[in-house]
């Protein structure tokens, strides 16, 4: 670089960094400085937002022809390219009316394949959507290049294999891309891509001196593809006709660098959960600035917003009707958070904080971006009354706890997927589904054998013997079972992991974060209020076993009543808490791969229906087949004492134990929360402070009549934009399967008469 | 007490209490109603039909509330019949509720709730009633009675004091629609609304619409006139009439008069709080 360049350099970033309090973030890769030094907190109400522009309305209206027939369709088209951040050209919806550009690929809505997380999976997807595939690309990644999916069956031992095909582990990210990484997309607008480059280059040379193990090997191959990934991010750019090499200058030059950042991402990685991060409070500091300086009024600082969202709600990926079930339509997670207050107790809601959620009213209702609130009482009454507000009006935000987070994980946390904390940019996870524990109760009730199909699963044991189950005998059992399961389970994560580095590495994801961040591995489980109810039906009432022509328990009489979780009683809750501690103590025993911090999480998504059905007759008196409660939720209408004592019942699991989220999905109808739209938004905000106050970690607020739900089946295309929160996340009710319709409308419904 | 079926431990595991108010509840406690009268005297043992949590309708912010059974009004258009008698109650101890109270604490304090004692008519079990109140207070729990207040007389002005906010459900204003619509005559009521006044005690009034029962304008307006010249109603809510607890009254054999009455029109609804806002009360 010539001394010329280097003056001109300086001072684009001069310019990008204008009005600016400096700091230590100048020096050195620090966002969460920069919003320190720099965010105007707003303690307003909503009265400054700014309705949609006709532009935004015509693009929307546009998109929303081409859903209705992607939704005919199942996918609308697909690019046969093996996509990566620079395969496609650049792709617009409408080029000269968007104010944010940039797809996946050069056409909205058409998804691209990604076969390095596995061919088998993009296969599959092609043929069940009737799109030809390619021989060149089959023989590319079947004969010369390997994939994550086939390096991890070459490894699985036997016992991942036994316990993957009786599902009781599922979900496992092993034919696809694990996500659940947040790259700290707002680097790109915050530093430029040149400086991000200098950066890390230099914490690739600090390696040099290092003595090449094979850890030291591996670090420094991930740290050249990520240089790597920056290059081709500028690429990918400069097709837009962009340099993001320098920082941005202007608010939307902020929005566009850090979508391109986080556009490269989705182009790279068909990640589970492909979450945004805590963006738009940072973002805020440029829309203040832009607005002291007279050059962008309210009205264009929310058409920006509203173009970077279409963008976000428009993220696809090729997946099977399998996977697509599992999960309810496609669902991205592309989570954005809001809210939450800083270490020194300042608000970190600002007016751009409002204008994200605006855009549930200036676009409608959608499951995507996973709006998420960090919710404490310290937060500002303007907001909290317009999050409960939105809430009522839209059912599409999920709340978490700013008071069990911040300690945990600072004020610069994001969340990923669901309830996955992560501090940005320095902290990723290994993600790993989760494990049926209701099964698990049945195999050790059964001395390891499938209570469906009569296989031996588990190491044979003796089972329950006589008449009645003894809770003493049962618990012991549990324990044998239990340990089981969780060493196969870190075993199957521990080679998954290991794989994806190998051959489906997120080269743009990890440029974006620090060197060698905070690897947690984020164990599940679900079936929690299954096996609480059982232990409570065993321990208070009797439970008289039924066995088949083998000998083996199919079937449960219960004798008498027992106190149920979900009515904040301590003679079943405590059962509940129990169980996250016992299991997430078992996994700790066994090493991870990359020395990742184990942690837990109790969230389903809507998996709850599948594990349902693929397990036999409960102790709780739950038939074989039915769905369990979503997450940690309480069996449905099993909590008969109203939201209150459902909730604490749910919070009393703890999260020290639980530090992948715990999570709690709730529907009031309106008139429950008050006979005025006032008190509605009133009430909802207090029961909010009143549930993050004490120990709440998470909860899905819907707000519906079930009645509404009901009419949705039967006439969905009156309702192409109905939204409902299911376990983490949102979905478009109208795409669930009719089972996982039926199961939404069957939940407890509070306030309901 | 000595009478076994009045044992914690007799109780099955779960209390029944845990229940929707909407359900039909009457448990058999093989009781008379003489030796139920003779309990509720005492205060330390009460009868409740149900428990609920986060109820946002009882009172200001997300509320617990109990339901206690025994009534006299016998209101025509009663939702909760199950609720008149006394012994058809769950039979629980004062200091079970505020243990069970104990727990939603912290919840209630953040909420900006409380607790509320409805029913039935809480004040025929005015001692056990004030024992849940009193130690509710003492919790630093903001605390509701929800009465008709015909038993007004059972509390004395100390008892008054422990209230923080009264629910008064003032049933009609013209004497013979009074008796006719609750069989017992309306002048102990406002006598009682006219006792918190003089004693500053906040009030809130709820009026149910009935269609061709209590919503003639001179009803609607007597009530209106009264209560605007107390000085300490700081809400009135206006409650349009339902079917919902008509199924109670078919499966417990009652005759149900107001089979043919239909849910006010919400015009009709919005037509009575007009006329309460016209009188200067905050009508929500």
């Amino acid at each position: 670089m010539s001394e010329r360049d280097n003056v001109a350099l300086d001072s684009a970033v001069s310019h990008a960094w204008r009005g600016f309090n400096g700091g230590e973030w100048q020096s050195a890769i620090a966002v969460r400085e920069f919003i320190q030094q720099n965010l105007t907190s707003y303690e307003g109400d909503d009265t400054f937002l700014a309705p949609a522009t006709p532009r935004t309305t015509a693009i929307w209206a546009k998109l929303s022809d081409l859903f209705v027939q992607e939704r005919a369709k199942g996918v609308l088209d697909v690019s046969q390219i093996p996509t990566s951040i620079t395969a496609h050209d650049a792709g617009y919806i409408d080029r000269e009316n968007e104010v944010i550009v940039g797809l996946q690929t050069d056409a909205p809505l058409k998804r691209a394949i990604f076969p390095n997380g596995g061919w088998r999976m993009v296969e599959t997807s092609l043929k069940a959507f009737g799109f030809p595939v390619e021989e060149k690309n089959r023989e590319i990644f079947t004969k010369y290049r390997k994939t994550h999916n086939d390096g991890v069956f070459d490894a699985y031992p036997e016992d991942v294999r036994k316990a993957r095909s009786s599902h009781i582990v599922t979900g496992l990210p092993d034919a696809y891309g694990r996500g659940r990484i947040i790259g700290d997309y707002r680097r790109v607008a915050l530093y430029g891509v040149d400086k991000l480059i200098e950066f890390k280059a230099r914490e690739k040379r600090s390696l040099d001196g290092a003595h090449s193990t094979d850890e030291i090997i591996r670090d420094r191959e991930e740290l050249s593809e990520q240089l790597k990934a920056f290059k081709e991010l500028k690429a990918m750019a400069a097709k837009y006709g962009f340099d993001i090499s320098k920082p941005a200058a202007t608010a939307k030059e902020a929005v566009q660098w850090l979508y391109f950042g986080y556009l490269a991402a989705v182009k790279e990685q068909n990640g589970a959960a492909m979450s945004l991060g805590r963006t738009s409070s940072f973002l805020d500091i440029y829309f203040e600035r832009d607005l002291a300086e007279g050059t962008l009024t309210e009205s264009q600082a929310q058409e920006i917003i509203d173009d970077f969202v279409i963008k976000l709600r428009i993220v696809r990926f090729l997946r099977t009707p399998e996977y697509d079930a599992l999960f309810s339509g496609d669902p991205t997670w592309v989570t954005e958070s809001l809210g939450g207050v800083s270490q020194d107790g300042r608000s970190l809601v600002t007016k751009n904080s409002f204008r994200f959620l605006n855009t549930l009213y200036t676009l409608g209702p959608a499951p995507e971006p996973n709006m998420t609130v960090f919710w404490t009482p310290k937060l500002p009454e303007g907001f909290k009354k317009f999050c409960a507000k939105v809430s009522i009006d839209t059912s599409s935000v999920q709340y978490e706890s700013d008071e069990l987070m911040r300690p945990a994980w600072g004020d610069d946390t994001a969340i990923a997927c669901c309830v996955s904390a992560m501090r940005v940019g320095k902290q990723m996870q290994l993600f790993g589904a989760r494990v049926n524990l209701a099964k698990c109760m049945l195999y050790a009730i059964n001395g390891g054998r499938d209570e469906v199909s009569g296989d031996q699963v588990m190491p044979a044991f003796p089972p329950v013997e006589g008449e009645y189950l003894d809770f003493d005998d049962v618990m012991k059992k549990f324990d044998i079972a239990m340990e089981w399961l969780a060493r196969t389970y870190v075993n199957a994560m521990n080679v998954i992991h290991y794989m994806h580095d190998k051959y489906a590495y997120e080269r743009i994801e990890m440029a974006l974060h620090d060197y060698n961040p905070l690897r947690t591995m984020a164990f599940g489980i679900a079936g929690l209020s299954v096996v609480t109810d059982s232990l409570s039906a065993i321990k208070n009432a009797k439970v008289k076993v039924v066995r088949n022509e083998t000998g083996l328990v199919t079937d449960y009489v219960i004798e008498g009543d027992f106190p149920k979780f979900g009515n904040n009683d301590d003679r079943v809750d405590q059962y509940a808490a129990w169980l996250a501690e016992t299991f997430m103590n078992k996994l700790r025993k066994h090493p991870t791969y990359r020395n990742a911090l184990h942690t837990q999480s109790v969230l389903t998504i809507t998996s709850n229906v599948v594990y349902g059905k693929a397990t036999g007759n409960t102790p709780d008196g739950r038939r074989a087949g039915e769905p369990f409660a979503p997450g940690a939720n309480p069996m449905h209408g099993r909590d008969k004492m109203g939201f209150v004592a459902s909730a604490m019942s749910v919070a009393k699991i703890p999260y020290e134990h639980c530090q992948d989220g715990i999570s709690l999905t709730s529907s009031i109808v309106p008139s429950g929360l008050g006979s005025t739209r006032s008190d509605q938004v009133a009430n909802l905000a207090r029961s909010m402070d009143g549930f993050f106050g004490t120990t709440g970690f998470h909860v899905n607020v819907n707000v519906l009549n079930r009645d509404t739900l009901v009419d949705a089946m039967e006439h969905p295309e009156n309702y192409p934009q109905l939204t409902i929160r299911v376990s983490g996340y949102a979905v478009n009710f109208i795409k669930l399967t009719k089972e996982q319709q039926l199961d939404v409308i069957n939940r407890t419904f509070h306030g309901e008469v | 007490m000595d009478t076994p079926m009045m044992s914690p431990e007799n109780q099955t595991p779960e209390r029944p209490l845990k229940a929707s108010r909407f359900e039909l509840r009457a448990v058999d406690n093989h009781l008379d109603d003489s030796e139920a009268e003779r309990m509720a005297r005492e205060g330390r043992w009460g009868f409740l039909h149900s428990e609920e949590t986060g109820s946002a309708v009882d009172g200001p912010g997300m509320r617990v509330v109990f339901w206690t059974t025994g009534c006299e009004f016998r209101c025509t258009y009663c939702h909760n019949p199950d609720t008149w008698k006394l012994k058809n109650g769950q039979v629980v101890c004062a200091d079970d509720i505020l243990d069970e109270l104990a727990k939603y604490k912290d919840y209630l304090r953040f909420s900006g709730g409380g607790v509320t004692i409805s029913g039935g008519e809480p004040l025929v079990q005015a001692p056990f009633v004030m024992n849940i109140l009193r130690g509710a207070k003492a919790m630093g729990i903001h605390t509701c009675l929800d009465t008709n207040g015909f038993l007004g007389d059972k509390l004395s002005d100390d008892d008054l004091s422990q209230i923080d906010l009264f629910l008064l459900d003032v049933k009609s204003w013209v004497p013979e629609t009074h008796l006719k619509v609750t069989a017992k005559p309306v002048g102990p009521v406002l006598d009682f609304a006219r006792r918190l006044a003089a004693r500053g005690r906040p009030m809130w009034v709820r009026f149910v619409l009935v269609p061709g029962h209590t919503d003639a304008p001179e009803n609607i307006r007597g009530v209106a006139s009264f209560i605007a010249s107390l000085g300490n109603v700081e809400r009135v809510d206006v409650l349009p009439f339902h079917q919902l607890g008509r199924f109670k009254w078919e499966k417990m054999g009652m005759k149900y008069e107001l089979v043919d009455v239909h849910a006010p029109k919400p015009e009709q609804t919005e037509a009575t709080k007009e006329i309460f806002r016209s009188y200067g009360l905050n009508t929500p």
